[in-house]
């Protein structure tokens, strides 16, 4: 295990989810499930933190509170979807506001099925992340680069998304 | 003269398990005025249900919140089948009422746990969530489901609960009656959780009433609206039910209401287990049943107060409208009304005293 897995910090955003996978996320913070075991804390500060949890879809208003919290987070990090919205969209797939899985907005390294998704999988899969990030440490170290996707930031991009949303209503 | 200052409150903010955006204007620390902004958890569930037809959607109908899932099924299916003229027997109406009092009881300890942590007493929040996972224990051995139970479809219950089940469901309650006893004594009667909730956002009576408020933020301004009066369901054979009330209309007064509320869901779910009746839980109609032409409305009591559901036929299999009116979006204005002049620091905590539901007021 290296440094950054010994305690990384996780913060959570509610994408467009029931709720459902949202209080399992909270749920396995608690004494039942307690993932504080292995040292993994919530906090509510992007730069704090290494792991993204993310429930529910992408939809018109949050794909740009998405991406600038994952655009806050520091390298080396590691993007968690909870859920089987945030992994494709889900049973609001066809939902006219909906854009369809995280990953539309942001790179997703692990995705968490369920629905509601079980704290049993969320841990399995914050672990998961968990090898990644310490994966993304090690190359870090060895001098590369991890650069987020260029057009993160960019209005533009996210307006191409939302118009090909449209057309597809249509 | 202070100079008025712009605070935005969220999105995304540690107190918030939902997204729901408000610029506070501020005065030094007190707030003027608070705007709110919502529509981050908007996906369009309303209109799905042109696109599912109307047994597949009550599976949708339970996804509009995950806290209180089972009652958006149960309202959807209730609306769906006075269309349809169906007459459901009792036993279904009563493992309803019963399934429904167990949400409220899992959806009022898991809010007695944000507050906790909203004031920063984080034992008394890790206190809550242990005790709520009795309930959800309940739910995966009656229904298979933790927060999605999948139980409730149009016409029926999709499966049985055993008699024997019940009674231990009883049991269970029994127990988590005595573990909550001495939360509930911390919760009420500590002074450190006295000072941060008495006299905070106070809303008074006629406040209340004018801005129609409903569910324990109306009760807990003295205003005696309850759907469950109505007898809908199976409470219409309650031996006697009387909403519990308080009439301090601050944050203690809500978190009073709640805490009461659970004790009383306990009684209903033990007095209903007693007399359920034997009459098999229906099931499906069968596929050659469309929802006639023509519309129908139920009122039901969630955990946050008084929902309606409304569904439009058309003659085909698909619905043509359905309609859902959420016990949040009646009290944001109350909301509102109560942010304006308080400390920016009691903020957290009048948010969390409404109990807001996002994704169900935005669906």
């Amino acid at each position: 295990m290296g440094y950054n897995s010994k305690s990384p910090w996780l913060i959570h955003y509610d994408g467009s989810s029931c709720n459902g996978c949202d209080i399992e996320v909270l749920d396995s913070l608690m004494p039942l499930y307690d993932i504080e075991r292995f040292g993994i804390i919530n906090t509510g500060n992007p730069k704090h933190a290494d792991i993204f949890l993310v429930t529910g879809s992408i939809n018109a208003q949050n794909i740009r509170v998405v991406r600038h919290i994952y655009s806050q987070m520091l390298e080396p990090k590691v993007v968690v979807a909870c859920g089987i919205c945030a992994c494709t969209g889900g049973v609001f797939r066809d939902a006219y506001n909906v854009i369809g899985g995280v990953d539309k907005a942001i790179p997703v390294d692990v995705y968490a099925p369920g629905c509601a998704v079980r704290p049993e999988t969320i841990i399995d899969a914050v672990l998961k992340g968990v090898e990644i990030l310490d994966e993304k440490a090690r190359r870090l170290e060895a001098g590369e680069v991890l650069r987020d996707p260029d057009d993160l930031l960019d209005d533009e991009a996210v307006n191409a998304r939302l118009a090909a949303m449209k057309a597809r209503e249509k | 003269m202070a100079t008025r200052t712009v605070i935005p409150f969220g999105p995304q903010h540690p107190v918030l398990p939902e997204p729901v955006h408000l610029d506070l204007v501020v005065e030094d620390e007190h707030v003027v005025e608070a705007i709110p902004q919502i529509g981050f958890v908007h996906r369009g569930l309303e209109k799905l249900v042109q696109k599912r037809d109307y047994n597949q959607f009550v599976y949708v109908a339970e996804r509009v919140c995950g806290i209180c899932s089972f009652g958006h099924g149960y309202g959807y299916a209730a609306a769906t089948e006075k269309l349809l003229g169906i007459e459901v027997p009792r036993r279904v109406d009563y493992l309803r009422a019963i399934l429904e009092e167990l949400s409220r009881i899992h959806s009022h300890l898991l809010w007695l746990g944000l507050l906790a942590d909203g004031f920063g007493f984080e034992s008394l929040f890790n206190h809550c969530w242990r005790l709520r996972e009795t309930i959800l224990d309940i739910f995966q051995e009656t229904c298979g489901g933790r927060i999605i139970l999948s139980i409730c479809i149009v016409g029926g219950m999709a499966h049985d609960i055993e008699d024997s089940m019940l009674r231990d469901v009883c049991d269970k309650l029994e127990s988590l009656r005595h573990d909550y006893k001495i939360i509930v004594d911390t919760m009420l009667n500590d002074s450190s959780v006295r000072s941060r909730l008495c006299g905070v956002g106070y809303i008074s009576f006629e406040d209340a009433l004018e801005l129609s408020m409903v569910g324990p933020f109306a009760k807990g301004s003295g205003v005696e609206h309850d759907m469950r009066t109505t007898g809908f369901g199976a409470y219409g054979d309650l031996e006697y039910f009387e909403p519990i009330i308080s009439n301090e209309c601050d944050c203690y007064a809500r978190c009073k209401v709640r805490c009461e509320e659970v004790f009383q869901s306990i009684d209903i779910v033990k007095e209903l287990v007693a007399k359920i009746p034997h009459d098999g839980i229906g099931g499906k109609p069968g596929p050659k049943v469309v929802p006639p032409e023509g519309r129908a409305h139920v009122l039901i009591e969630q955990p946050r107060g008084e929902a309606f559901y409304y569904v439009r036929g058309n003659g085909t299999k698909y619905l043509d409208r359905f309609r859902l009116r959420t016990p949040t979006s009646q009290n944001l204005a109350g909301m509102v009304r109560a942010l304006q002049g308080v400390d920016l620091a009691d903020v957290p905590m009048i948010i969390l005293t409404i109990d807001p539901c996002i994704s169900c007021t935005e669906r």
